[in-house]
C-alpha cells in the first residue's frame, strides 16, 4: 500500500519542529513554522486524492463524467492556507519588534523570560 | 537547557511522534481510494445549488461558518499587525526616497500592472464556476497594486492606496459577510443561508448567495492584504529611531 | 424567530461590533468606542444567558449553521450545539469580556493614531473566537476558532510593543500555540480519513458503527487533536508560554487568557472525548484517564511548585493558573458527570477569583510601576480595599468557604477519590499560600523588608508627571529595562545565572499616575470577585450547572441530540456542601495561611530553594526548548494511550 504521501506529512511536520527547535534566527523559526504547516496541508489533501481523479469543477466537465478528487479537503486546506498566512504575518510583526527592543533576532540572546 | 539536552528531548520526541505517524498511516484507508463519503455529498449540494466550483459551494455555503471564522482572522490578523507595528513613542516617520528603477522594470511592471488587476478582479468574480474565489483574487488584486512600487518608487504607492480607505473596505468586507449572513435571519431562515434565487448552473449569477460571499471576501482580502503590506512597507521605508535614542 | 437560530449570533454580534469599531474608529472619540464595546459584549452576554434559561434538561438548541439540516442521518454543514455547557461557557465569556472592558476604562495612554476602537475590537474578536469554540459541534470548526483565539490573543498579549518582554512573550506564544494547532489539524486529518466527518457527534457515530475497537489511528487521531487542546490547556509539557505570555500581557488580557481562555482548553478536552471518542469505537475509557491522570497530577504539582517560586506577581498567579488546570484535569480524570460538574463548578468560580487577583496586580502595576514582590514589600498600606480584595482572592484560590472555588474542590476530591484528594489540598493550599504571602508582604509590610539597599527604580519617575509621557521616558525599551535590572537588589541573571523574571521595570499601563484605584477598575474587580463567591452561595445556580455537566458527560445524548432525536440522560443530583468537604477545605485554607505565616522566614522571595533551581531553569523563555517540550509532550501523550 501507498504510504509516501502520508510519510512525507509527517516528515515535514518532524522537520519542521526540529528547525522551530534549532533555529538561530526568529524568521528562520517563523519559516519553520510555517514547514510545520505545511504538513497538514499535504495530509489534508492525500487523504482526499483519488486515482484518476480531477478538480472539483464542473464548469468544464459534465457532473458524473470522470471521478473528482474530495471537494472538502481543499476547501479545508484553502482555510488552512489563509490561518497560515495570517499567523506568519502577525509573528513576523512581532519579529520585527523584537529585532527592535532587544536588537538582536536570535533566541538564544533573548534572556528576559525566565523561571 | 544547554543544545545538547534540547537535542535530546527534541530526538526523543521526535522519534516517538514519528513512531505515531507510522502505527496510525498504516491503517489510513488506501491512497487514491474512491471512498470519499463526505466529497460525494459536498458534489451533490454543490449541484443541487446550481454551483459549478464545488470547493467554492463547501467554502460559501456548505460550511460558511467557518469562512466567517477565517475572515475574523484575517482581519483580527490585520487590526493585530496595526497595533503592533504602530509608530512607537520612540519613533517618527521621515518621507521614503525616491528610487532610481531600471526603464525595463518600469516599462514591465506598468503593463502587468492593469493586466493583474483585471485578471484579479475576474478570478473574484468567477469564484463559483472556476478555480479561484475571493481569496485567491483578492490576494491577486492587492499584488496588481504593488506593482506601482515595483515600476515607480514608495511614494507613488502610497499616493494610489491611502491606508485609512483600505482599512475602512476591509472592515466593509467583514460587515458586508456578516449582513449577509443576517440577511437569511431576517429572511426567516437561518444564518447564513443561501435564500437567493439559484440561477442557471455555469452561469455567472448562479450559485445564489455564493458570488455575493465571494465579493465580500475578495474585498475584504485585497485590502487586508494592502493594510497588512503598507504596516511592513512602512516599518522599512518610513519609520526610524528618534535621535539620541538608546535602541 | 426560534431559540436555536439565535446561536450563530453569539458570534456575528461581537464579529459585527468589532468590524465596525474599527471602521468608525478613525472618527470614534475614545469613550463612545469603549462604550459602544461594553454594550456589544454584554448584550452577546445577554443573548448567552436568555438562551441558557431556556435549556431544559441536559441539551439545548442545535442549529444547523446555513439551513444545512442532514438529511437520512448524514450532512454537509455545521453544527452549533447550545447546551448548557456550551452556553453556559459563552455567558461567562461575556462576563469577562464585560469586565476586562470595563476594567480598561482608564488604561493605555494612547491608542493607535485613528484607531480609537483597536483595543475593544480586538476584545470583541476574543470574545467572537471562544463564543464559537465552545457552542461548535464540528471539529474543523473548533480549530477555526481555535485559532481565532490563538493570533487575536497573540496581538493581545504583544499589545505593548514598546515593552521587549511583551514581544518576546506574545511571540513564544505565537509558536507553541500555533504549533500545537496544526497538531490539532492533522488529527483532524487523520479521523477525517477514517471516517469521512468532521462533526463530533459525527465522527462519533461513525468511529462506534465500524467494527472493532479504537485502533492505533484512532488513538493517534485523539492524541493530535488532544495536543492542541493541552496547549492551551497549558498542561505539563505544554505550558512554557502561559507564565512567559502572562507575565507580560495587558493586565485586562491576563483576566481573559487567565480566567476562560486556558480553561476552554480543559473543556475542549472534556467535549472531544465525550462527544467523540467515549464510544465503543473511541479510546477506552481506562486510557483517557491515564493519560489525564498523569497529566493533571504532573501540571498541579509543577504549577504549585513554580508559583511559590516568583516574585514577579502576574508570573506568580500565571502559575497559580496552571495548578489549577492541573487539578482540573485530575479531576476530570474520573470521568463521571459528577467529577464534571465539579471542575464545572471550580473552573467558573476559579474564573472570577483568578481575574479579580489579576485586576488587583493591575492596580498595583498602575500605581507603583512594578510587579516585584521583594520591590512592592510594605509600599501597598495606602491600597487598603485593594489589599483586602487580593487577600481574598488568595483565601478564595486556597478554598475558603463558602467561595464557588471550595465547593468546587470539594465536588472534585468527592468524584477523584482520596489519592486525589491529597493533591487537591496540597496543591490549593500551597497556591493560596504565595499569594497570601505577597499580600501580607505587600499590604502588611510584614516578613523581613528585602535584603540590600532599598531601590525603587519607578518610584522617582512615578512623581508629579506631565499628563502624557514624553518620548524621551515614554520609550522604555529593553535598555532600560535592563539598566533597572542592574540596579536590582537581586543578583542579575547574568551575574550569578539565577533563572527567574523579577517583576521590576515594567511599563504602567495607565495614562498618568494612578494616585488611587480608579473606580472603573475597583468595581471590576469587586464584581469577578463577588461572581467567584456567588458560585458557591447562591444554590440557584448549582441545577444549572449539574445539567451542563450531565449533557457534556454524556455520549449518546449529545449524538442523539445532533441527529435530532433529544433524548433526557438521567439527571444527577444537584451539587451541595457537605461537611467532610467544608472541613478539607478548611484545612487547605489554614495549610494556605500556617505556610504564609511561615514563609517571610523560609524565602520571602529572597532566599530560594536550591532544589527547585533545575525545574526554574527549565522555564528558560528559549522558545527551541518549548518547542522540543511539546514535541516530546506529543510522544508522551501517544505512549500514554498505548
Amino acid at each position: 500500500m501507498n504510504l509516501l504521501p502520508f510519510l512525507c506529512a509527517g516528515w515535514l511536520f518532524l522537520v519542521g519542529c526540529y528547525a522551530l527547535a534549532t533555529s538561530r534566527n526568529l524568521i528562520h523559526a517563523v519559516g519553520a513554522l510555517a514547514v510545520c504547516q505545511s504538513s497538514t496541508y499535504v495530509l489534508l489533501l492525500a487523504v482526499g486524492y483519488r486515482s484518476g481523479g480531477t478538480a472539483p469543477v464542473f464548469s468544464d466537465v459534465p457532473p458524473g463524467a470522470r471521478p473528482v478528487v474530495d471537494p472538502v479537503v481543499q476547501a479545508l486546506t484553502l482555510t488552512d492556507v489563509v490561518v497560515g498566512a495570517t499567523v506568519t504575518a502577525l509573528l513576523l510583526a512581532l519579529v520585527v519588534q523584537i529585532a527592535k527592543r532587544h536588537g538582536t533576532v536570535d533566541p538564544d540572546e533573548l534572556r528576559e523570560l525566565r523561571g | 537547557m544547554n543544545k545538547t539536552v534540547r537535542l535530546w528531548v527534541l530526538g526523543v520526541g521526535c522519534a516517538g511522534v514519528a513512531l505515531l505517524f507510522v502505527g496510525a498511516f498504516r491503517r489510513l484507508p488506501e491512497f487514491g481510494g474512491s471512498h470519499h463519503p463526505y466529497g460525494a455529498r459536498a458534489v451533490a449540494a454543490a449541484l443541487h445549488r446550481h454551483t459549478a466550483n464545488v470547493v467554492s459551494s463547501v467554502n460559501f455555503d456548505q460550511r460558511s461558518f467557518d469562512t466567517l471564522g477565517e475572515q475574523a482572522i484575517l482581519f483580527g490578523a490585520v487590526l493585530g499587525t496595526v497595533v503592533v507595528l504602530r509608530q512607537a513613542r520612540d519613533e517618527r516617520r521621515v518621507p521614503p526616497e525616491p528610487a532610481v528603477v531600471a526603464p525595463t522594470v518600469r516599462r514591465y511592471a506598468l503593463v502587468s500592472l492593469p493586466l493583474t488587476l483585471l485578471v484579479g478582479l475576474y478570478v473574484v468574480a468567477h469564484g463559483q464556476l472556476s478555480p479561484g474565489g475571493g481569496f485567491q483574487g483578492g490576494l491577486v488584486v492587492a499584488t496588481a497594486l504593488h506593482l506601482l512600487y515595483v515600476a515607480v518608487d514608495y511614494r507613488a504607492l502610497e499616493r494610489l492606496r491611502p491606508v485609512p480607505v483600505f482599512a475602512l473596505a476591509d472592515a466593509f468586507g467583514d460587515v458586508a459577510y456578516l449582513l449577509l449572513g443576517l440577511a437569511g435571519l431576517f429572511a426567516g431562515a437561518s444564518f447564513l443561508a443561501n435564500v437567493l434565487p439559484l440561477g442557471t448552473f455555469n452561469t455567472l449569477a448562479s450559485g445564489g448567495l455564493v458570488p455575493l460571499l465571494n465579493a465580500a471576501i475578495g474585498i475584504e482580502v485585497a485590502s487586508a492584504a494592502v493594510v497588512l503590506l503598507a504596516q511592513f512597507l512602512d516599518q522599512a521605508l518610513e519609520l526610524v529611531p528618534r535621535e539620541g535614542e538608546h535602541r | 424567530m426560534t431559540a436555536e437560530r439565535i446561536l450563530p449570533l453569539l458570534v456575528a454580534v461581537p464579529l459585527l461590533g468589532a468590524a465596525l469599531l474599527v471602521g468608525a474608529g478613525r472618527w470614534l472619540p475614545r469613550y463612545t468606542a469603549d462604550v459602544f464595546g461594553l454594550f456589544v459584549s454584554g448584550g452577546t452576554g445577554a443573548l448567552a444567558v436568555a438562551q441558557l434559561v431556556g435549556v431544559r434538561g441536559a441539551t439545548g438548541p442545535v442549529e444547523w449553521v446555513a439551513g444545512w439540516r442532514p438529511e437520512g442521518g448524514s450532512g454537509v454543514g455545521i453544527v452549533l450545539v447550545g447546551d448548557g455547557a456550551g452556553l453556559g461557557l459563552a455567558a461567562l465569556i461575556s462576563a469577562l469580556v464585560t469586565a476586562a472592558l470595563v476594567y480598561s476604562r482608564r488604561f493605555f495612554d494612547e491608542p493607535p493614531p485613528g484607531q480609537a476602537g483597536a483595543f475593544p475590537a480586538l476584545l470583541l474578536l476574543f470574545q467572537a473566537g471562544m463564543c464559537g469554540f465552545v457552542l461548535t459541534g464540528d471539529l474543523f470548526n473548533a480549530f477555526v476558532f481555535f485559532e481565532l483565539m490563538g493570533v487575536i490573543a497573540y496581538a493581545l498579549t504583544g499589545y505593548r510593543v514598546e515593552e521587549a518582554r511583551a514581544v518576546q512573550g506574545a511571540l513564544t506564544f505565537g509558536f507553541v500555540n500555533s504549533l500545537g494547532g496544526y497538531a490539532t489539524l492533522l488529527g483532524i486529518g487523520l479521523l477525517y480519513a477514517r471516517t469521512g466527518e468532521l462533526g463530533f457527534a459525527q465522527i462519533g457515530a461513525a468511529l462506534d458503527a465500524a467494527a472493532g475497537g479504537g485502533d492505533a489511528l484512532v488513538t493517534t487521531g485523539f492524541a493530535l487533536v488532544a495536543t492542541g487542546l493541552l496547549v492551551k490547556a497549558a498542561a505539563v509539557p505544554f505550558h512554557f508560554w502561559l507564565p512567559d505570555a502572562h507575565s507580560v500581557a495587558p493586565t485586562p488580557v491576563c483576566m481573559l487568557l487567565s480566567g476562560v481562555m486556558v480553561e476552554l482548553g480543559v473543556y475542549g478536552i472534556a467535549r472531544l472525548y465525550w462527544a467523540t471518542f467515549a464510544g465503543p469505537g473511541g479510546v477506552p475509557a481506562a486510557d483517557a484517564h491515564r493519560v489525564l491522570l498523569v497529566q493533571g497530577v504532573l501540571t498541579a504539582v509543577l504549577g504549585a511548585v513554580m508559583c511559590w517560586q516568583q516574585r514577579h506577581l502576574k508570573r506568580l498567579l500565571a502559575f497559580s493558573t496552571i495548578a489549577h488546570t492541573g487539578l482540573f484535569l485530575t479531576a476530570l480524570s474520573a470521568l463521571t458527570p459528577e467529577a464534571a460538574t465539579g471542575v464545572g463548578v471550580y473552573l467558573v468560580a476559579h474564573a472570577g477569583v483568578k481575574a479579580a487577583l489579576f485586576g488587583c496586580v493591575g492596580v498595583l502595576l498602575d500605581r507603583f510601576g512594578s510587579v516585584d514582590e521583594r520591590e512592592l514589600h510594605g509600599r501597598g498600606r495606602e491600597l487598603r480595599f485593594v489589599g483586602v480584595l487580593f487577600a481574598v482572592g488568595g483565601l478564595a484560590l486556597a478554598g475558603l468557604p463558602p467561595f464557588g472555588t471550595a465547593l468546587g474542590k470539594a465536588l472534585c476530591e468527592e468524584a477523584a477519590g482520596p489519592g486525589a484528594t491529597v493533591l487537591f489540598v496540597a496543591v490549593s493550599a500551597v497556591t493560596g499560600a504565595a499569594v497570601l504571602r505577597t499580600a501580607a508582604g505587600v499590604f502588611l509590610g510584614a516578613g523581613e523588608p528585602p535584603a540590600g539597599p532599598p531601590h525603587f527604580p519607578r518610584a522617582a519617575a512615578r512623581g508629579p508627571r506631565t499628563e502624557h509621557r514624553s518620548a524621551a521616558t515614554g520609550g522604555r525599551g529593553a535598555g532600560e529595562s535592563g539598566t533597572s535590572d542592574e540596579h536590582d537588589t537581586a543578583p542579575g541573571p547574568e551575574q550569578e545565572g539565577e533563572p527567574e523574571t523579577t517583576g521590576s521595570g515594567e511599563e504602567p499601563e495607565t495614562a498618568g499616575p494612578v494616585t488611587r484605584a480608579p473606580d472603573s477598575m475597583l468595581v471590576a474587580t469587586t464584581a469577578l470577585l463577588a461572581g467567584g463567591l456567588a458560585v458557591g452561595c447562591v444554590p440557584a445556580l448549582w441545577p444549572h450547572l449539574a445539567h451542563a455537566a450531565d449533557g457534556l458527560s454524556d455520549h449518546s445524548a449529545y449524538i442523539a441530540a445532533v441527529f435530532g432525536s433529544p433524548e433526557t440522560p438521567p439527571a444527577s443530583t444537584a451539587p451541595n456542601w457537605k461537611v467532610s468537604g467544608v472541613l478539607l477545605d478548611l484545612l487547605a485554607t489554614l495549610l494556605a495561611l500556617v505556610l504564609a505565616r511561615t514563609a517571610p522566614r523560609i524565602t520571602a522571595g529572597t532566599r530560594r530553594a536550591a532544589w527547585a533551581r533545575p525545574l526554574r531553569r527549565l522555564h528558560s523563555g528559549h522558545v527551541g526548548d518549548y518547542v522540543a517540550c511539546t514535541v516530546a509532550g506529543m510522544a508522551l501523550l501517544g505512549l500514554l494511550l498505548r
